[in-house]
């Protein structure tokens, strides 16, 4: 900060970056015009950056042929479903490994980090025929349950790593004033720990919304989310570009905004509080 | 410290969350390593019979199972390699005074968010089409032969499209780290002298190399197990060309319904990333301790 940097090396740095950052951003933004040309102007050879008949039809068709809404509807609720689930199975575990913590809480720690190792596709099989023999394949019941379960480890973390940063002071003092566990858990912990609960409840619907192994191998249609929708479009038949490109950025306009508000969480929940 | 009734009911609030991972890591393994043993199709379901380890010797002398592997271990490579070699000066460049720094972020972070099947299928039709895509048009500006990436170069498209997604998690980690780092040293070291490079070799680098064994580890984890990028652009192909173990282990169970085999490849799998995961933990465990 206090270093002096010549204006020159500003404007250097700021145009790199840009070009940079525009070029990483450019398959994105591809889409989001594409969704506004016609079919036809969507193959257009050379390109049509931005003088093209822009229009809002794909998005319309997109509800009108494929009932977009339906796999919206099921990505928030089983995204939304799992996550609100793994909250209240996680919160409590979080709360008592860190401020009860035993010997073995570390281990407990290490232990539940170690079951996210496990790569989706060992135990692909076994998960498939339980769904199969439970009626629970192409069920949003069945999705909510799998998500909930893989992303249960990185829920208990980050709630850990918050809760373990609420002064122990504070608790002591609320406690020498007499107050029961409830009073304490509603007067003086709850307000501390919202901000955690909330950037941990954003990035696991991120984790669970973009999701894409369980989604496109235990759902065919009733309980598809967007995921598996969007993967419709890849059969020959259905390679309508500017629909495709609508559909798409549906599917991450809500992600990418809610990003944009987690990106610090992102880094502390995903490398476990590894790096600060 | 704590009471023995905080301790009790410390127990009773983390039983839940114990017991449910614990069903859920050993109930699909026990289950993976039992049809492991069998010959169990589910095309098929007379021959069903103990084989002790025949699938695991079919799996492995398995020619597509080499591939796989030589197609998985490329594929975490050339990423880990693309977002580290690419995401480094990326975030030294984010770390400087950057007019509209909060914008350029925002568009280097943004591949992250989308769905693996959203950037699979973008950069397969608009970008990689060898007619109308805009990398064909951006080679016949410079005159040169547009690429049919998915029949020329199929593995190197979905490298491609992997690092895009991931090297805005490199990134941020990075930037994360540098921002950490002691400004005082760095100033100090201009005070004396040292040039841009020699700063950043002996200062920054070594600042720099937890989070990146941190940023391999993590990829690596999710990288072995790449699905949906292949799924929805190759199907594994041409032949087996962009078939990794994750890919392998899926069409041998949901496309061949050989269930043996593909618990065996499955196994294949957890120990392949157990391995990985070791590292990590460690990792992350000495943290813990601070």
């Amino acid at each position: 900060m206090a270093r002096k940097v010549t204006a020159r090396r500003i404007w250097v740095s700021t145009a790199a970056a840009w070009l940079f950052g525009f070029l990483i951003f450019l398959p994105i933004l591809w889409m989001v015009l594409t969704s506004f040309k016609t079919e036809l102007e969507a193959f257009s050879m050379p390109p049509k950056f931005l003088l093209f008949h822009w229009t809002t039809e794909n998005y319309a068709t997109v509800q009108e042929r494929s009932d977009y809404v339906h796999h919206a509807v099921n990505s928030i609720l089983i995204a939304g479903g799992s996550t609100l689930i793994a909250m209240i199975i996680a919160i409590p575990a979080a709360w008592s490994m860190a401020f009860a913590p035993t010997r073995r809480t570390k281990d407990v720690l290490l232990w539940m980090l170690s079951t996210k190792m496990m790569p989706s596709v060992g135990v692909l099989v076994p998960i498939y025929l339980i769904f199969r023999d439970f009626g629970l394949l192409d069920t949003r019941a069945g999705l909510v349950m799998i998500l909930c379960l893989g992303n249960l480890p990185i829920v208990i973390w980050m709630l850990f790593t918050y809760f373990k940063e609420i002064p122990k002071d504070i608790l002591e003092a609320a406690r020498m004033d007499g107050a029961t566990i409830g009073r304490e858990l509603v007067y003086v912990l709850t307000p501390m720990a919202v901000p955690g609960l909330a950037s941990t409840l954003l990035l696991n619907f991120i984790l669970a919304w973009n999701e894409a192994f369980w989604t496109l191998n235990l759902s065919t249609l009733e309980a598809a989310p967007l995921t598996t929708f969007i993967a419709s479009y890849s059969s020959p038949e259905g390679l309508f570009w500017a629909k495709l490109s609508a559909a798409s950025t549906l599917a991450i306009a809500p992600i990418i905004i809610l990003g944009w508000f987690t990106q610090r969480q992102l880094v502390r929940g995903l490398t476990f509080g590894a790096v600060k | 410290m704590a009471t023995q009734q905080t301790q009790v009911l410390g127990r009773a609030l983390l039983t839940p969350a114990v017991a449910l991972l614990f069903i859920w890591m050993i109930v699909p393994l026990v289950m993976t390593i039992y049809f492991s043993t069998l010959r169990y199709s589910l095309l098929d379901s007379e021959t069903w019979g103990f084989v002790g380890l025949e699938n695991f010797r079919y799996f492995l002398t398995d020619p597509a199972f080499l591939t796989a592997l030589r197609n998985t271990l490329v594929l975490v490579g050339s990423v880990l390699a693309i977002t580290i070699l690419l995401g480094t000066p990326l975030a030294l460049l984010l770390d400087q005074q950057v007019i509209g720094r909060s914008i350029v972020r925002l568009m280097v972070i943004a591949p992250f968010f989308v769905m693996p099947t959203v950037s699979a299928l973008v950069w397969k039709n608009l970008l990689m089409h060898p007619v109308s895509g805009l990398f064909a048009w951006v080679a016949t500006l410079v005159g040169a032969t547009p690429i049919d990436w998915f029949n020329d170069a199929p593995l190197l498209a979905v490298i491609l499209i992997v690092a895009w997604q991931w090297l805005p998690f490199a990134t941020l980690i990075l930037l994360t780290a540098l921002q950490s780092q002691d400004e005082e040293q760095k100033e100090a070291a201009e005070m004396d002298g040292a040039s841009a490079l020699s700063t950043f070799i002996y200062l920054t680098l070594p600042h720099l190399a937890r989070p990146i064994t941190v940023v391999i580890l993590i990829e690596t984890i999710f990288l072995l197990t790449v699905f949906a990028e292949i799924f929805v652009t190759t199907g594994g192909g041409p032949g087996l060309a962009t078939t990794n173990i994750a890919f392998l282990i899926y069409s041998q169970a949901l496309v061949q319904y050989d269930v043996g085999n593909a618990s065996a490849g499955g196994l294949v799998a957890v120990v392949i990333a157990n391995v990985v995961a070791f590292f990590l933990v460690r990792i992350v465990g000495r943290n813990l301790e601070a």
